[in-house]
């Protein structure tokens, strides 16, 4: 028998949610060196022993036996969380009450709640992603300053800040008050939304993708759709995205490593399971009222997937739809994207005319595919010279060595029209 | 042929969750391999971490876990091999040795 993938890191987030809402969570520290040390018990005995039957078990156990241990030795020294402070004074109370709170039926809502606990308001959203993604996700600290290309000392630095919040918190997020829960919702939405599209365009230096992260965000958007209040139109918004956008990770780098845009996608590769499943979430989506920017972006995700190829994808729709997302989000990026679907809708010239249009564009000028796009719409309309110049300024900006590999072809390309 | 304690030490290098899945296949496989091979005499025990330790005639008990945790045993096996050259060359390949532990090779005493 082998572990499933992730297993000690999907494990050590269910973990660290229970043992959190057994000491509290300013105990967080405490709680991350029982977890730990399961683990590594569970290294050194299942390496002699083999794999116990049920991995889960097993290490829940060993979790609960350390925390015993840690809770008997060092009772005196600590408060601990209010919901179980009382019964933890007790040393009689101690084993039942681990017994009881350790059980599979209860561990699933204990991570709900402490995705709900590192989503704190008064945190800057990357610090809310960082704590997730170390606690939650089973991320170590430098795992997760390489994910976000920053220094180890910055990431230290944000997760002992969120650390400080969550003491400030003391126990879990209560997820059964319906009021407390959709106030602290939109939170949660953004800081999943941040982790999927982090972890989408990367962005960061040699790992333009992390479908890591997408992974990630794709099993935290689950946990949240599990819990009645969860199931919002909205959240269902928000996984349908993230799926029908994972489905094309595959085919966002080929073969040979380099990164490739949209049109170049080889979309035999396209995930089916995944649009399948984006599909449904979509359908779930769309049983209310609500049109939220997540749902527009979905939509737009579904239109992509649907067509076999960029020929014959439906490109007016996609532009109705981004002149909704527009309306919702007037930034930059969003109108750029809107132009690009108007140059495959109507063509190049009015392409570049709604890309002249776009309001507050030096905001873009530093974005490779804002120069990039106006280039690709130049070739289209044989104007080489202005493709070449905008190639080049699109390169000068390039993020990563795989972006500039992508902009260099482009550029041969472009010389090669010329002698042609 | 002569027999071969390992002795691990697992060491005080912290590893992530992702790193312990990849130590742990690492483990099982090496593990599996000198079973194959036939040189395990016994595969021992793994010993927890904590514990006590009595001392003197008094009898005085200490807490385990005891001084620093790299310093800790964290289990043996003996092993059943040509000579000690044979039984280092098993414990370089061990891969407790390669994160931060230490694999300590002792000869089983004859006793006649």
């Amino acid at each position: 028998m082998d572990l499933p993938e992730h297993f000690f890191r999907h494990e050590t987030g269910r973990i660290t949610a229970t043992l959190s809402k057994i000491f509290g969570l300013q105990n967080v520290d405490l709680v991350e060196d029982a977890t730990q040390d399961a683990c590594s018990r569970a290294l050194e005995v299942w390496s002699v022993r083999g794999l116990p039957e049920n991995p889960s078990g097993w290490l829940m156990v060993a979790a609960r036996n350390r925390a015993v241990d840690i809770l008997r030795r060092e009772r005196r020294n600590r408060t601990f969380s209010t919901e179980y402070g009382q019964l933890l004074n007790s040393e009689w109370t101690i084993s039942s009450l681990v017994d009881e709170l350790t059980d599979v039926s209860a561990i699933k809502d204990d991570q709900l709640r402490l995705m709900f606990s590192c989503c704190h308001p008064r945190l800057p959203e990357e610090a809310q992603v960082a704590i997730m993604l170390h606690y939650l996700g089973g991320l170590s600290i430098k795992e997760v300053a390489q994910a976000y290309l920053s220094g180890l000392p910055a990431v230290e630095k944000r997760i002992a800040r969120g650390k400080k919040a969550l003491a400030a918190s003391g126990t879990l997020f209560d997820v059964s008050q319906r009021s407390d829960f959709e106030e602290r919702l939109p939170n949660v939405y953004r800081a999943l939304y941040l982790l999927f599209s982090h972890g989408y365009h990367g962005g960061s230096q040699d790992a333009p993708v992390q479908p890591l992260l997408c992974r990630e965000a794709i099993r935290l958007v689950a946990i949240l759709l599990d819990h009645p209040f969860g199931r919002t139109t909205e959240a269902y918004a928000l996984a349908s995205l993230m799926h029908l956008h994972a489905a094309r990770l595959p085919s966002k780098m080929n073969s040979t490593g380099e990164l490739t845009q949209l049109f170049d996608h080889d979309r035999s590769k396209w995930d089916r399971e995944h649009i399948q499943s984006g599909m449904v979430l979509l359908a779930s989506a769309s049983s209310g009222q609500a049109l939220t920017e997540f749902h527009i972006e979905a939509l737009i995700a579904a239109v992509h997937a649907s067509a076999v190829d960029v020929a014959s994808t439906d490109w007016n729709t996609i532009v109705e739809l981004y002149n909704a997302l527009l309306l919702l989000n007037p930034s930059p990026v969003v109108a750029l994207n809107r132009a690009i679907a108007i140059s495959q809708a109507e063509g190049p010239e009015r392409g570049l005319d709604e890309i002249a249009g776009i309001a507050d564009a030096a905001r873009l000028e530093s974005y490779p595919f804002y120069w990039a796009a106006q280039a690709e719409m130049f070739a289209l309309l044989q104007r080489s010279a202005e493709a070449k110049s905008s190639f080049e300024k699109a390169h000068a900006m390039a993020r990563n060595p795989v972006e500039r590999k992508l902009l260099e072809k482009r550029i041969d390309d472009i010389g090669d029209l010329d002698v042609g | 042929m002569s027999e071969f304690a390992l002795v691990y030490r697992a060491g005080d290098e912290k590893l992530s969750p992702e790193e312990m899945q990849v130590h742990l296949k690492h483990c099982l496989d090496w593990f599996k391999d000198l079973l194959d091979r036939g040189v395990i005499k016994d595969p021992g025990v793994p010993l927890g971490p904590t514990g006590s330790v009595v001392v003197g005639r008094q009898g005085t008990v200490h807490d385990g876990p005891f001084a620093e945790s790299k310093d800790l045993i964290s289990g043996f096996t003996l092993v059943e091999v040509k000579d000690l050259a044979e039984a280092i060359e098993i414990a370089k390949t061990c891969p407790v040795a390669h994160v931060g532990g230490s694999v300590e090779v002792r000869p089983v005493q004859a006793c006649r």
